[in-house]
């Protein structure tokens, strides 16, 4: 390509990409910025007057501080689930990569199953209620679990099959067992994946709004994306606040993204490439 | 061997550690506790519940009257075929989209990493956020697209409450949240086809076109495998930015199985919302298992 096409090119991409992505963006931070009245005709324009502290005040006290419950609960939901996957997450995947057998053809094919599967909502709520987790922020994170091992699964066995083997008898014959040789040997080995797991399924917890919906209903169990959902037909009229919420819950993506853009993309397009 | 006997007359442990494999299959059971009791059990039951009129705390067995049900009712056959048009919909644009800024990202562009973030950014963010936003954005007089339009003379569409439209607008949105995901894959795809075949095609006086059919489209074809499997699983059990922007309505026009499921289970209907969970796990495998060994078989067979 020739220098003044290239950059031509380049301003035209510019141009309408941030017409058609970035200005979404800005019509929710505009929006959140602007009084009651303003935000209601919906218009893409300057904030006549900034309301930023006084829509964040009444958009946190909605409600006796449902969005503050909300944060604590989805961050406890995405640490707790998102650790147990990594863990047991990558004890399968250690176990399936090194050891064919029997078991591990039924695992692979159930990881596969997982992978493509929707879940059966109305009977896992039956489970729930007979194990009495339904409702229960316990319950709500074993079902986080249960549904995003497929993933972590694949991930991590695709990357033991980078470490060497040598390693691991190396440590069996200096005397270390199976927890041993796996939390003290691989499991620190694995970090660079583990890392991508954790970035990629906290993304998609902390954004899951479905699951949710159907077995964490009720006021003291809200997360982030309930109470989004909540706040559109009780702000129904004030923009400002319900787009002051949308503008708080995508600053947590935004962190994640600055920060772990490389492992986000690693772990989405693993796969793409094993032609 | 036969020291192995001596010693168990003795000290157990030492000998049977020897023996022990350092990868016990024990090592599947947290992870399969949990899946089986909390995914695996309820897919087998749905099977067995999708046959009753179920309040959670007892069943009466029907047989198949929930599905005949499902299949007789206008707007649950509607939400059978809006849940294909709306896969297919959103998987074609982002295939054909997500190919086009992959390779518009792998060439030389300038700003390219503005351009990979920007398009990429939207996947991380929560749909239903995204769902408000564009329901705002396409309200029909005052929404931003539609002023736009009328900027440059052209008379915008109800986006959301033309029937006949609705449920294309949110796979516009669809699309719009998701092809950043198909562009990094393609991205991965692109990059991993060595610059010699380029080079060497050019030499062999190959034009841009001829360069694309004959090189990048077939050897970024486990990319399109991944982005078609993954946008297809995605698309058919789409939920949330349908219900967050227009609950299925007008009416029924943009309702897909998921959005049935969940309406049924509200109005406590249990037997029949899972009798259309049965049908959506049907739909999917028919559709992902015979497609993903073609596209696989094929991918071998070159």
């Amino acid at each position: 390509m020739s220098p003044q096409r290239r950059y031509l090119s380049g301003l035209l991409a510019i141009l309408v990409s941030t017409v058609v992505f970035v200005i979404p963006f800005a019509f929710i931070l505009l929006t959140a910025l602007k009084d009651k009245k303003e935000s209601a005709l919906r218009s893409f324009s300057w904030p006549a007057s900034f309301h930023l502290w006084d829509n964040l005040v009444q958009v946190i006290q909605a409600r006796d501080y449902m969005l503050l419950t909300a944060f604590l609960n989805s961050t406890i939901l995405t640490v707790v689930s998102v650790t147990l996957m990594v863990v047991f997450g990558a004890m399968v995947g250690f176990v399936l990569q090194r050891r064919p057998s029997i078991w591990t053809s039924i695992a692979s094919f159930f990881v596969l199953v997982g992978l493509i599967m929707p879940p059966a909502v109305v009977p896992t709520i039956w489970v729930l209620q007979s194990l009495g987790l339904f409702k229960t922020l316990h319950g709500m994170i074993l079902i986080e679990v249960a549904y995003g091992l497929s993933f972590s699964i694949l991930l991590f066995r695709a990357f033991v099959a980078t470490i060497p083997r040598e390693l691991d008898e190396a440590a069996t014959i200096d005397g270390a067992g199976p927890l041993q040789l796996f939390f003290r040997i691989i499991l620190p080995l694995l970090k660079p994946v583990v890392v991508t797991v954790i970035v990629v399924q906290s993304v998609a917890i902390f954004n899951d709004f479905t699951n949710p919906l159907y077995y964490l209903p009720g006021k003291q169990n809200v997360t982030v994306q309930l109470t989004l959902y909540n706040f559109q037909s009780m702000f129904d009229t004030s923009y400002n606040l319900l787009f002051m919420n949308v503008l708080l819950i995508t600053i947590p993506p935004l962190i994640v993204f600055l920060f772990f853009n490389r492992q986000i993309v690693a772990g989405m397009t693993a796969g793409a490439v094993k032609g | 061997m036969t020291l192995a006997t001596a010693a168990s007359g003795g000290r157990v442990s030492v000998p049977k550690r020897s023996i022990r494999t350092p990868y016990p299959t024990w090592f599947f059971l947290p992870a399969a506790v949990i899946y089986a009791v909390l995914f695996l059990f309820p897919t087998l039951a749905s099977l067995f519940f999708s046959m009753t009129r179920w309040t959670l705390f007892n069943w009466t067995f029907i047989g198949f009257d929930n599905f005949v049900q499902f299949f007789k009712e206008p707007f649950l056959v509607q939400g059978l075929v809006n849940t294909l048009i709306y896969a297919a919909v959103t998987s074609g644009l982002k295939v054909v989209l997500g190919l086009l800024f992959g390779m518009l990202l792998t060439s030389e562009i300038w700003a390219r990493d503005y351009l990979r973030s920007v398009v990429f950014f939207p996947v991380l963010v929560s749909t239903v956020g995204v769902g408000i936003t564009f329901t705002v954005l396409m309200h029909p007089t005052q929404g931003l697209i539609n002023e736009s339009l009328a900027l440059i003379g052209l008379p915008g569409p109800g986006w959301l409450t033309n029937p006949r439209l609705a449920l294309l607008s949110v796979a516009l949105v669809d699309v719009w949240k998701g092809v950043g995901l198909a562009t990094v894959i393609y991205i991965a795809g692109i990059v991993s086809i060595p610059r010699d075949y380029y080079e060497a095609a050019r030499i062999d006086g190959a034009d841009a076109v001829q360069r694309f059919w004959n090189i990048t489209l077939p050897l970024a074809r486990p990319a399109t495998v991944t982005v078609v499997l993954l946008s297809l699983i995605g698309g058919l059990r789409s939920f949330d930015l349908i219900w967050s922007m227009t609950r299925g309505g007008p009416g029924f026009t943009s309702d897909v199985i998921a959005s049935v499921i969940y309406k049924q289970y509200q109005a406590g209907f249990y037997g029949l919302s899972t009798a259309g969970n049965v049908v959506l796990f049907v739909m999917v495998a028919l559709i992902i298992v015979p497609l993903s060994i073609a596209l696989n078989r094929r991918e071998v067979a070159r």
